[in-house]
């Protein structure tokens, strides 16, 4: 494997590393089984290259598919909580939404961005290669959101909303209005995919309504192998874990689908995924977002 | 001051298995009363105090706890009013939570939790003072998760977190039933010392005449979603265990008395 794809398995690593961080947020902290993912990244894409081309800045069309991501988030939850549709539903349900509404907001499947300013833009005057560039601005722009989400889940509402998941008749007998804190909860979490997504497309001059397809599973793939290889105890390691497990991730798949001796093609990624997925779900004793889901359905 | 007045609730209204859990409670607790409330399986114990916390919302009645009329409140609103105690030693605290974790939830009761810090130099000097009177050792395993203690060592650390904010009215909900004896006597024991500290407004449901009577200055029994007795002063200081125990057994047997009229 070369260099170039050697580093653009890190970059994709650390945008999806976001998403990793969101369904640790929806399935760990708050125990809430969201696949609104599937829909909110297409949105955060598709809502920042529509900007984007219709003229407004990079950074604002960043900060809108963010803002964009949360009111995903919002509506789920508000499915959930005012109507009582079980949540994986709910999400389900808004994900399918999703995809006509970012039809919508791109009059067309795909939108390219070769041509337009990015947020890499301002950078290109430097020196730094393009392989190396995007996964060094990708890497400062996770690592910021990643602490100042470490820092939120240490502080007394993060507490707040981490005693929602664990323990809602606990946390309302602490005086914590448990429906804020979900409220609050899957807006961060899906504002955090809208991120990504918003990246992902600067970071590969094209926005598509595809490229949702199978997000959860791979921010769920990332997660655990963030919880299998790295210390978890304390926010901020497990924030950070998130990221470095996405890394690890893309970084494996990469060099199964190079290595000729598996015979395996980039088509094959969504398979592998759910495979290992799976695999980790039925290990005895592996820690994983999805026992819960498990639970239920017996 | 608890004062409630004609509580009713019923569960599955106009179904098959319509249970009509409270019907018509009257209850008024004065300021520093130890109240302990005893009651056979489905008198209403419970359901009265989750009326109380707000868990239940009741279909008729008030409820008045300090000077505010909280009967419309959900359980977080009241809980600068009341803090709980609950019979399942699992229930009441985060086992995926550290103790001081656990601690510093219970110290923002009642307060708006904003972005500092949960956890500081300050709160855990106060959350390790508190632990040790508990003489247990928790105050040095403060970032162990809660899910490491037992049953008995999680009830104390509930009653300390149910104190550590000065909230005036305090309700127990069985919250020895599930420990062995002498975890039991120990968290009684801690319990009498703290609401005598505080001078809390308690409320405590048991299912042992005997701590009935030993605590507290007041009994109440609840029969069928009603108060059928109430006793206290020189009445109740002169009560056996066995006294409490034919008196039980009476409000059931009239209760059957009357069955049989109705069906012979």
């Amino acid at each position: 494997m070369n260099i170039v794809s050697l580093m653009g398995a890190v970059e994709l690593g650390l945008i999806f590393g976001l998403i990793a961080l969101a369904v640790f947020l929806s399935f760990r902290v708050l125990d809430f089984p969201d696949l609104t993912i599937d829909g909110s990244f297409p949105l955060g894409a598709a809502v920042c290259a529509t900007l984007i081309i219709s003229g407004s800045s990079p950074l604002l069309a960043t900060v809108i598919a963010f803002i964009a991501g949360g009111c995903a988030g919002l509506v789920t939850a508000f499915l959930h909580l005012r109507f009582k549709i079980m949540n994986l539903l709910a999400s389900i349900l808004t994900m399918i939404a999703l995809y006509s509404i970012n039809l919508r907001i791109m009059g067309r499947p795909n939108l390219a961005l070769i041509t337009e300013d990015t947020i890499l833009t301002p950078f290109l005057g430097l020196d730094v290669k393009m392989y190396l560039l995007k996964p060094l601005v990708a890497g400062v722009i996770v690592l910021i959101v990643a602490l100042i989400v470490a820092r939120f889940l240490n502080s007394d509402y993060g507490l707040s909303m981490r005693a929602t998941g664990a323990n809602q008749k606990m946390a309302r007998a602490q005086g914590i209005d448990t429906n804020r804190t979900t409220y609050v909860g899957m807006a961060l979490s899906n504002a955090l995919v809208g991120l990504a997504g918003a990246l992902f497309a600067q970071m590969n001059g094209f926005a598509d309504i595809t490229i949702g397809t199978g997000t959860i599973v791979i921010g769920l793939a990332a997660l655990i192998a963030g919880e299998a290889l790295f210390s978890t105890r304390g926010m901020l390691l497990a924030v950070l874990a998130c990221i470095l497990g996405s890394v690890v991730y893309r970084l494996a798949i990469a060099f199964a689908l190079k290595a000729d001796v598996i015979g395996l093609q980039s088509s094959d990624l969504n398979l592998v995924t759910a495979v290992l997925v799976v695999i980790a779900l039925v290990l005895p004793g592996a820690k994983n977002p999805l026992k819960n889901l498990i639970k239920r359905g017996k | 001051m608890i004062d409630v007045q004609d509580l009713r609730i019923t569960f599955g209204k106009g179904t098959a298995i319509e249970n009509k859990a409270l019907q018509g409670v009257n209850l008024t607790v004065a300021d520093g009363e130890f109240v302990t409330v005893i009651g056979s399986n489905g008198a209403g114990k419970s359901t009265l105090m989750n009326c109380l916390t707000g868990e239940l919302i009741a279909d008729s009645g008030s409820i008045v706890i300090g000077d505010q009329e909280v009967s419309r409140w959900n359980a977080a609103k009241r809980s600068s009013l009341v803090s709980r105690v609950f019979q399942d030693p699992l229930a009441g605290t985060c086992e995926n939570l550290t103790i001081e974790e656990n601690l510093a939830l219970a110290h923002s009761r009642g307060i708006n939790r904003g972005f500092g810090r949960a956890i500081n130099r300050h709160k855990r000097e106060l959350f390790r003072e508190r632990l040790s009177r508990l003489r247990l050792g928790l105050e040095s395993r403060l970032e162990d998760k809660m899910g490491l203690l037992s049953g008995g060592q999680r009830q104390a650390v509930s009653l300390i977190m149910a104190t550590l904010q000065p909230t005036k009215t305090l309700l127990l909900d069985e919250h020895t039933a599930a420990l062995d004896p002498r975890m039991q006597a120990f968290v009684l024991e801690l319990t009498h010392e703290l609401v005598e500290e505080e001078g809390m407004t308690t409320l405590m449901i048991t299912h042992s005449m005997g701590q009935a009577l030993q605590f507290g200055s007041r009994t109440v029994m609840l029969h069928e979603g009603q108060v059928v007795l109430d006793v206290s002063g020189e009445e109740r200081s002169k009560m056996t265990i066995h006294d409490l125990v034919d008196m039980f057994a009476s409000v059931r047997g009239e209760q059957l008395d009357s069955d049989s009229l109705l069906l012979g």
